[in-house]
C-alpha cells in the first residue's frame, strides 16, 4: 500500500530544536516564502512543556495540491540540537535528508545509523557575524532547493526585521544558504510550481481562526486563566482588543474567568471564556449558573491529554464526556467540534449564534494540534457569520424567565438599564420574575422550559461532512481535529466504498446524523482519546454501537500514514 | 422604617432581630438618598443569609453562585458603565469561598461597591466558623473550638491596593447609610465590611458585644494615610469604626479597558461586532 501521494507532488519538512534557539524565524520565513511562491503549505507544531532546551519540532509539508494534515514521513530534517526525540527518529528513512551541523549532530546521526549533509551552520553564521544567523541561513537553503529566487524572501525580511541593518545582514544570510541549497539540488527544484489561484488566500492557524470567528460574531468581553493550548485564543484577541473594542481580562482563576463572562452575559455583553480541560473543571459550577439563569455564553475547550495536568503541551480529545456533562443538574448546551481551520472560524461564530438564539452555553472543543496547525485557506467572509441578536427594550412588569409564547422556546432577553423593567437573576430555581422558589409545580416548569430548548437546537443542529462514495457499506466516523488526516488517508486508500463521516457539532446530534447511524452501514469511529467517547455518546443517544473502534492516545494526533494502515486493514477484512 | 422607592414587599426570609435587616435598612435609604433610578442598579450577591439581599430590593436583582457575586459584578459593571452595581454578601461568601477574588477585584479596582455582612460566623449553613470566627469559638464543626487565626478584611484590602475601605455597624443604620453614599459615589472599588451580630449561631459577637466593642472614628476626618488606616485595621479593642482609608481611586477596571478607551460610554449590548477589524487582520 502505498502510504503517501504520488511521489514528485509532496515535501515534508521537519525542524528540531531545543526550545529558544530561535529556529521559529526558519519556520515562519519557510511557510511564507513557499506560500508566495505558489506551493501549497501545511504546518504543525509538537513541543515539551518547557521555555528553553527539550527538542520540539515543526513540520512543513509543501505540496502541489491542497495539504491539511501531519504526515510521518520525514524527506528534509533540519536538526539544530541533539537527543532527538523517537516522534523524529523513528520516521528517518534512507530517504530522509538529514542537514546539521557535524559539530553537533554527526554522533547522534551515526549512531541512527544514518549520514547527514554538515551544513557547517555555527561557522556560517559566526563568519555573518552572529550564530542568530544560523535560521536565516536555513531558511535560505529551502530557498535554494526549490530554486526560489535570491529576493524571494526579501520583503518578508524587511517586514520582520525593522531595523535595515539587520534586515541586509539577514538577506545576506539568506543568500548564503540560498546558494547552498541550489548547489544541492544542482539547480533542480524539489518540487514544482502548481496553478495555485493566490490572490484571495491567507495563512491562518486553528488558533486565529477561533479568534477571527469570535470576533465576527461579535465577541467583545474574553476572559481566561492561561492555560495551554487555550490561551493562544486569548492573546489574540489580548493583541487585537483595540480593533475588536474587547474587553480582556487575565483573572485569578477559571472560576472567575467563567463567572465575569456570566456577569458580563447577563449585562448584554457577548462573553467567552477560552481554558484547557483542567481549567474547564474548575469552570463547571459557572456553567452550571449560566444553565439554571438561562445566561448566553460559550467556552472554548482546548483539549490536551489528562487525566490532571497530563501532557501539558500535547494534543487529545478526551474531554468530550466531560463537556458534555459538564455543570451539576440537567440544562441544555451545545457542543460544536471545528473539524480544521475553516472550520474553526465558522464553529466560534455557530457557537455564538446557538448561545445567544436559545440562550445557552456553547462549548467549542478544539485541541492543540489544531490550534497549532495551519495552512493557507480562502479568506474567510466575517459577514457569513450570523449577526448578534440584540436585547429586547423592557416594559414596565418585565419578567426575565416568563414562560414562553406558544411556538417559542425563549424567554425575551432584556438587560439591565435597557428599557422600563427590571432584568433580574437567580441561580437557584426562581419564579418568573427571577426570585428564590421552591414551589413544585413552577420548579417543573421551569425545568421543562430550559430542556425544551433541546428539540428546536436538534433540529438547528449542523449535519455532519458526509464525503466519498454516495453509496456505501461503511461509515468512518470522526469529530474534530481527526478529519483532515483522516481524509487524505481515505483518498489515499481509494475509499473502498466507505464514507467519511465527520462531525462539526458533536451535540445535540443533527437528524442527519441519526440517520446515517442508524442505517445498517458498519461503523467505524476514529477518535483522538482511549475509549471511543464520541462512539459512546453516540451509543447512549442513537442506541447504535461501533463497529470498530480506532484510537490514539499518546499525546500526538494520528498520521496519515497510520490511518491507512489502520483503516486499510479494517475495510480490507470487511470485503 | 422610612419608605424609599427601593422597598420591595417580598417576604424576608431572615431570623427576626438579624442584623442584615438593619443593613438592607441603610443600603436603600443610601440608594434613595443618592436619587439613583432602581433600574439603573444592580445589586450583585453569592450565597448566604446575607446574599439573599437583592431579592429585598426593588432593583436589578443578580443572585450567583457562593463566593462569585465579585467576578459577577465586575462583568455586569464593564459592560455596561452607567450600572451601578453593588456586590454583597457575607463574612463566608466574599472572605472564604470567594477569598481569591476579593484579593484580585481590589487590585483590578472595578467602580462598585463590596458591601460585606460580617457576622463572623456562617448562617445559612448554620453555624459553622467562618473566616472572621474568633479563635476558640465552639461551633457544630469545631466542637472543640475553632483554632485558625481570623482574617482582616480591612488591613488585606489595604495591602491589595483598596482606595476606599471602611467599616460600619448594623448597629447604626444612619452612620453606616453615609458610608456606604460616599462608597458609592467613589469611583473605583470600595470595601464596607460591616459588623452584624447574628443572633441565633453566633453568641459571642451580639448585640451588646457590637455596642461595647467598636468605637466610630470622627466622620470629618481625614481618611488618606495609609499607614494609620493599617494601623486602624489592626486595632480590636475597641474596632474602630468609619471610613478607614480613602484616596483618589486611580484608574479603574473599566477605564483601562478597550471599549471605553475613547470615553465611549456605550453598552456592549449596543455594539456591533467590529468586521472591518476582522477583515483588516485578513488583508
Amino acid at each position: 500500500m502505498d502510504m503517501t501521494r504520488a511521489p514528485g507532488s509532496d515535501v515534508a519538512i521537519s525542524f528540531c530544536a531545543a526550545a529558544g534557539l530561535g529556529l521559529q524565524t526558519a519556520e515562519d520565513l519557510t511557510r511564507q516564502m513557499l506560500s508566495k511562491a505558489g506551493y501549497y503549505v501545511f504546518s504543525t507544531r509538537e513541543y515539551m512543556s518547557r521555555v528553553r532546551g527539550g527538542n520540539n519540532s515543526t513540520q512543513i509539508r509543501v505540496s502541489t495540491q491542497p495539504v491539511r494534515a501531519y504526515v510521518e514521513r520525514i524527506d528534509w530534517l533540519f536538526a539544530l540540537s541533539p537527543e532527538l526525540h523517537s516522534n523524529i527518529t523513528e520516521n528517518i528513512t534512507e530517504e530522509t535528508k538529514i542537514l546539521a551541523d557535524a559539530s553537533v549532530m554527526e554522533k547522534e546521526i551515526s549512531s541512527l545509523g544514518r549520514k547527514m549533509i554538515d551544513l557547517d551552520l555555527a561557522k556560517r553564521a559566526a563568519d555573518l557575524g552572529s550564530p542568530k544567523f544560523s535560521s536565516m541561513i536555513i531558511a535560505g537553503f529551502i530557498a535554494g532547493i526549490f530554486m526560489l529566487k535570491e529576493d524571494s524572501a526579501d520583503d518578508l525580511i524587511e517586514k520582520r526585521f525593522s531595523d535595515s541593518d539587520l534586515s541586509e545582514k539577514n538577506k545576506k544570510a539568506f543568500r548564503v544558504g540560498l546558494k547552498l541549497g541550489e548547489e544541492y539540488v544542482e539547480g533542480k527544484p524539489v518540487l514544482k510550481i502548481p496553478d495555485k489561484p493566490g490572490d484571495d488566500e491567507i495563512f491562518l492557524d486553528g488558533n486565529s481562526a477561533v479568534a477571527l470567528g469570535s470576533a465576527s460574531a461579535g465577541c467583545n468581553y474574553i476572559t481566561a486563566y492561561p492555560m495551554s493550548p487555550g490561551t493562544g485564543v486569548f492573546s489574540y484577541f489580548a493583541r487585537n482588543a483595540k480593533l475588536f473594542s474587547s474587553v480582556v481580562e487575565q483573572v485569578e482563576d477559571e472560576i472567575s474567568a467563567i463567572n465575569m463572562v456570566v456577569g458580563a452575559a447577563y449585562a448584554g455583553a457577548r462573553a467567552m471564556t477560552t481554558t484547557s480541560g483542567g481549567g474547564f473543571v474548575l469552570m463547571c459550577e459557572g456553567l452550571s449558573l449560566a444553565g439554571i439563569t438561562e445566561t448566553p455564553v460559550v467556552v472554548h475547550l482546548a483539549q490536551r491529554p489528562g487525566p490532571a495536568t497530563g501532557l501539558a503541551t500535547r494534543t487529545e480529545q478526551a474531554d468530550l464526556e466531560l463537556a458534555l456533562y459538564a455543570g451539576h443538574g440537567e440544562f441544555p448546551k451545545a457542543l460544536y467540534a471545528p473539524v480544521n481551520v475553516e472550520s474553526a472560524f465558522k464553529m466560534a461564530g455557530q457557537a455564538f449564534y446557538t448561545a445567544h438564539k436559545y440562550q445557552v452555553q456553547s462549548i467549542i472543543l478544539t485541541d492543540q494540534y489544531l490550534l497549532d496547525s495551519g495552512y493557507d485557506i480562502k479568506k474567510p467572509d466575517p459577514s457569513a457569520i450570523p449577526a448578534p441578536i440584540s436585547p429586547i427594550k423592557t416594559e414596565s412588569g418585565y419578567e426575565r424567565y416568563a414562560f414562553p409564547a406558544k411556538g417559542k422556546y425563549v424567554s425575551p432577553f432584556g438587560v439591565p438599564g435597557f428599557g422600563k423593567g427590571f432584568v433580574s437573576f437567580d441561580s437557584h430555581e426562581h419564579t418568573e420574575d427571577a426570585h428564590i422558589t421552591e414551589d413544585r409545580s413552577l420548579r417543573k416548569g421551569m425545568v421543562e422550559k430550559r430542556l425544551k430548548k433541546l428539540e428546536a437546537m436538534a433540529e438547528e443542529a449542523l449535519p455532519p461532512i458526509v464525503l466519498g462514495p454516495k453509496k456505501y457499506d461503511t461509515a468512518v466516523i470522526c469529530w474534530g481535529s481527526v478529519f483532515e488526516p483522516l481524509k487524505e488517508a481515505m483518498e489515499i486508500i481509494g475509499w473502498k466504498k466507505a464514507a467519511l463521516v465527520a462531525c462539526e457539532q458533536v451535540y445535540p446530534l443533527s437528524d442527519e446524523f441519526c440517520k446515517i447511524i442508524s442505517s445498517p452501514c458498519k461503523k467505524i469511529f476514529v477518535e483522538g482519546n482511549a475509549t471511543g467517547q464520541f462512539a459512546r455518546i453516540v451509543r447512549s443517544l442513537t442506541g447504535e454501537k461501533a463497529d470498530e473502534l480506532v484510537l490514539k492516545y499518546n499525546g500526538f494526533q494520528f498520521t496519515v500514514e497510520e490511518l491507512v494502515r489502520e483503516l486499510d486493514k479494517l475495510l480490507e477484512k470487511k470485503s | 422604617m422610612i419608605k424609599t422607592e427601593f422597598d420591595y414587599t417580598e417576604e424576608i426570609s431572615w431570623c427576626p432581630g438579624c442584623g442584615d435587616y438593619k443593613i438592607l435598612e441603610s443600603l436603600k435609604m443610601a440608594l434613595s438618598e443618592l436619587g439613583l433610578d432602581p433600574k439603573e442598579v444592580v445589586v450583585a450577591s453569592g450565597i448566604g443569609q446575607a446574599a439573599k439581599m437583592p431579592h429585598y430590593l426593588k432593583c436589578n436583582c443578580v443572585n450567583g453562585l457562593h463566593g462569585r457575586a465579585l467576578p459577577l459584578a465586575t462583568g455586569i459593571k464593564a459592560s455596561n458603565r452607567s450600572l451601578t452595581v453593588i456586590a454583597v454578601g457575607g463574612d463566608g461568601d466574599m472572605y472564604g469561598e470567594g477569598g481569591n477574588h476579593f484579593i484580585h477585584a481590589i487590585r483590578r479596582n472595578p467602580d462598585i461597591t463590596n458591601i460585606v455582612c460580617n457576622n463572623m460566623v456562617y448562617g445559612l449553613t448554620k453555624g459553622q466558623g467562618s473566616p472572621t470566627t474568633e479563635i476558640g469559638m465552639k461551633t457544630p464543626t469545631q466542637p472543640f473550638g475553632v483554632t485558625s487565626k481570623p482574617l482582616n478584611p480591612l488591613l488585606l484590602a489595604l495591602s491589595s491596593g483598596a482606595t476606599f475601605v471602611a467599616r460600619a455597624s448594623a448597629a447604626d443604620t444612619e452612620r453606616t447609610k453615609n458610608i456606604i453614599v460616599k462608597a458609592i459615589k467613589h469611583k473605583g472599588y470600595a470595601l464596607i465590611d460591616i459588623f452584624q451580630p447574628c443572633v441565633t449561631f453566633n453568641k459571642i459577637n451580639t448585640w451588646q458585644w457590637l455596642m461595647k466593642s467598636t468605637k466610630w472614628l470622627d466622620e470629618e476626618r481625614d481618611a488618606s494615610d495609609k499607614f494609620e488606616a493599617m494601623r486602624l485595621s489592626m486595632e480590636s479593642s475597641p474596632y474602630p469604626l468609619g471610613i478607614i482609608y480613602r484616596t483618589e481611586p486611580g484608574r479603574t477596571f473599566e477605564e483601562n479597558q478597550a471599549p471605553y478607551e475613547t470615553n465611549d460610554d456605550t453598552p456592549l449590548y449596543a455594539r456591533a461586532p467590529s468586521l472591518e477589524s476582522v477583515r483588516k487582520l485578513l488583508a
